[in-house]
């Protein structure tokens, strides 16, 4: 056998699992680790200028591809730095593993230079966290950190190190486990036959049934079958804000994505159903509003992952725990097995209802005096520039939504978006590991000019690892979302909302090595974004002025039910 | 409703503190709590009591199973079960009342583990509800300091939580 340091395990154990990148930053406590890092050539590594950004950008990465996304960070201020991101992940279900030195172990508890207590500190926001004890531990902790992370709902794992166990003068011997078991800790993999017929059974004769599909399925590898359901089945289905991507937006059957932003016939299809097929969706409060006035009339089938997922706001009538992508492989099969033909007439009248709500074209933009620039134009012209198949990432704000609901989505995976947290700062990052990830497709961050600035130094970054991502910075000049809010619950006193004394973003781009592009017309809009995407290995800044007094519509009223919702500032003042 | 939680979980620092962080974070109550090391060195036993209605205790046994370390866990009381506190409690004893706090320990099948020649120290084991019931007994003689071990139990005949 092999005898390698602490140091040297820890990284051959990362490169056995698999790991081609890792984003960190270093300091004393890592230093050992680094050291080893610089030895070997199969894990590259990525310096970040912030931590928090480390651990957006491995998210990015992990959302992009489905793998784990993995973080290096030192203790103390490097392992504080990293809880917003790990918090983000957490929230998302997104695989992850954040390695933290720490100080050495006889030292912990004694308030040492640049102690803290990361396995304390990040408890609330991990799916498990690590401390290990000895080097001899190390290749077995690594192993079950990715396991944890990636199976069974997924979701960030610690592991913090000391800096003892990783000295390069103790050697140890090395055998990375090729599989590992936890009597602790067994995902399920197989949801109830007998439930999934009786779904099956239910969704068949239902008269207005629905399918309401979230970010489980995209998590869970399963857009292909939940469209093959969909159609076999030919009812209407409706996706999360996490979801998008899941369905084509273009295709026939889809009413959009429902909830607070959600459009008129996706609420309105979902208040009136009689049955609801939830796939991978958690009945957040941002989708449900009132969760005792949710949809009166309908059952509810619920397939998650997650046991605790379900009948946690709303009940469900008929729980299935299990992998979203078997669960639907086996109702598929039970759709052609069990000899029900749907009431046809039912159907008819309830595409019909739905063709009525749609015809009211809740999106459409509408016309105002001001002559200046609306935000979702700009997200249709970037939706058209790119046909619609540029990976997006967006921050937290008007602008997420305006990208939510304007771009044409196609495919899972296109859609990168902090849905749970709703982390400002988490755009370019998370676009920085989409793009390390995918280094030939069209990558854009659609942001504003409040969230950009919360992660705005890793336009460094992006110029030492030569990303040459599109940033779509729709500035209105206020922190919009606040704005919009103080508008309508606050008598609109813009407590605090405004964003005075905005930097010069095009000489800022021009600063960090990049391309700035400003935009005040709608007219020189499209040939602007042509000649942004038109360079293909540069990083451009696009910093588009907009109308600062625009808001988002449909916007659901507070304490409603799901479809009560307003879709028009001239109705909503 | 009072519920007793029961769970088996890996002997590991740390373990503890993930789970009473959850009921602090998701704002549930612990009103008892007691664990100790089992048998079998790498199991922990730990019970707590909680109240709650159905839909959280759902909850709350959902969450703790997702836990990493705990490996198995049952909620007694919705069956046959066995429960146990132990109670130490300090009280004035001067006078007529030394006779008479020694025929209510007899009654509750207490016992008197320490005297001096003003305190009795009693020992008395049982459900939570008996040492309530003492406390009430003995109501009017001045307590000096009680100390309850918080709840333990297990189901009754063949139901058992192991592994
Ligand atoms: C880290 C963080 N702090 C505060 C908030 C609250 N918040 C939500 S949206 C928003 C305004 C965002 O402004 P901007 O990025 O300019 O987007 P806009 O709404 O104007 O499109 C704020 C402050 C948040 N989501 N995240
Ligand atoms: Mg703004």
């Amino acid at each position: 056998m092999e005898l390698l340091s602490g140091a040297d395990i820890l990284i051959r154990s990362l490169a056995d699992e698999g790991v081609d990148v890792i984003f960190g930053y270093p300091g004393g406590a890592a230093l050992h680790i680094y050291d080893a890092l610089y030895r070997q050539k199969a894990v590259e590594h990525i310096l970040v200028r912030h931590e928090q950004a480390a651990t957006h950008m491995a998210d990015g990465y992990a959302r992009v591809t489905g793998r784990v996304g993995t973080v290096l960070v030192t203790s103390g201020p490097g392992a504080t730095n990293t809880i917003t991101g790990i918090a983000t992940a957490y929230m998302d279900s997104i695989p992850m593993v954040v390695i933290s030195g720490q100080v050495q172990s006889h030292l912990i508890g004694g308030d040492a230079f640049q102690e803290t207590d990361m396995v304390g500190v990040s408890r609330p926001i991990v799916k498990h966290s690590f401390l290990v004890k000895k080097a001899e531990d190390i290749a077995l902790t690594i192993k079950k950190a990715f396991y944890i992370a990636r199976t069974g709902r997924p979701g960030p794992v610690v592991v913090d190190v000391p800096k003892d166990i990783t000295n390069p003068a103790n050697l140890f011997e090395y055998r990375y486990p090729s599989s590992v078991k936890m009597r602790s800790y067994t995902p399920v993999l197989r949801g109830h036959a007998g439930q999934i017929k009786k779904a099956t059974e239910e969704i068949l004769n239902a008269k207005r049934p629905i399918i309401y599909a979230g970010g489980g399925v995209v998590q869970g590898n399963a857009s292909e079958l939940l469209r093959d359901l969909v159609h076999s089945l030919g009812c209407p289905v409706t996706s999360t804000l996490m979801g998008l991507g899941c369905i084509d937006s273009a295709d026939k059957q889809y009413l959009g994505m429902l909830g607070m932003h959600g459009t008129y016939e996706a609420n309105n299809a979902m208040h009136n159903a009689d049955l609801i097929l939830a796939v991978g969706a958690r009945f957040d409060d941002r989708v449900t509003n009132d969760p005792e006035k949710f949809c009166p009339g309908a059952r509810i089938i619920h397939i998650d992952i997650d046991p605790a997922s379900i009948s946690k706001t709303v009940r469900a009538d008929i729980p299935i725990v299990g992998p979203v992508e078997q669960v639907l492989t086996d109702m598929i099969e039970a759709v052609k097995q069990l000899n029900i033909v749907p009431d046809k007439t039912a159907q008819d009248a309830w595409w019909k209802t739905i063709e009525e709500w749609r015809e009211i074209d809740c999106l459409a933009i509408k016309p105002t005096e001001s002559p200046l620039m609306r935000p979702q134009q700009v997200v249709e012209m970037l939706s058209k520039v790119t046909n619609g198949d540029a990976i997006v990432t967006s921050d937290v704000g008007q602008h997420q939504m305006f990208a939510a609901l304007y771009y044409k989505y196609n495919r899972p995976r296109q859609w990168i978006n902090s849905g749970g947290l709703g982390t400002m700062g988490f755009g370019l990052p998370a676009a920085m590991g989409a793009k390390m990830a995918f280094p030939d497709a069209n990558v854009v961050c659609v942001t504003g000019e409040g969230s950009i600035q919360m992660n705005i130094q890793e336009l460094s970054t992006c110029k030492q690892y030569n990303l040459p991502i599109k940033i779509i910075n729709i500035n209105n000049q206020a922190l919009g979302m606040v704005k919009q809010w103080q508008d309508l619950h606050y008598e609109k006193r813009h407590s605090h909302s405004y964003m005075d004394s905005l930097p010069d973003f095009i000489k800022l781009a021009e600063a960090y090595g990049h391309v700035g592009i400003r935009v005040d017309r709608y007219e020189d809009l499209e040939a602007a974004m042509i000649e942004c995407f038109s360079m293909k290995d540069k990083l451009v800044f696009m910093d588009i002025y907009v109308d600062p007094n625009e808001h988002v519509y449909p916007m659901q009223v507070a304490g409603g039910t799901i479809k009560d919702m307003v879709l028009s500032k001239a109705e909503g003042s | 409703m009072r519920r007793i939680i029961s769970i088996l979980m890996e002997n590991e620092a740390g373990a503890l503190s993930r789970i009473v962080g959850l009921f602090s974070q998701r704002g549930y109550n612990i009103d008892s709590l007691t664990v100790a090391p089992t048998d079998d060195e790498s199991l922990s036993r730990l019970t707590l009591t909680t109240e709650g209605d159905e839909g959280t205790i759902e909850q709350i046994t959902k969450q703790l199973n997702k836990l990493v370390e705990v490996v198995k866990l049952v909620d007694l009381t919705e069956g046959a079960h066995l429960e146990r506190e132990l109670m130490l409690i300090k009280l004035k004893a001067v006078g007529a009342q030394r006779a008479e706090l020694k025929r209510t320990t007899d009654i509750f099948r207490g016992q008197i583990v320490d005297v001096t020649s003003t305190l009795y120290t009693i020992q008395l084991a049982g459900t939570s509800d008996k040492l309530d019931a003492f406390v009430e007994a003995v109501n009017g003689v001045p307590i000096v300091e009680v100390v309850r071990s918080g709840v333990s139990g297990l189901g009754r005949g063949d139901k058992v939580l192991s592994l």
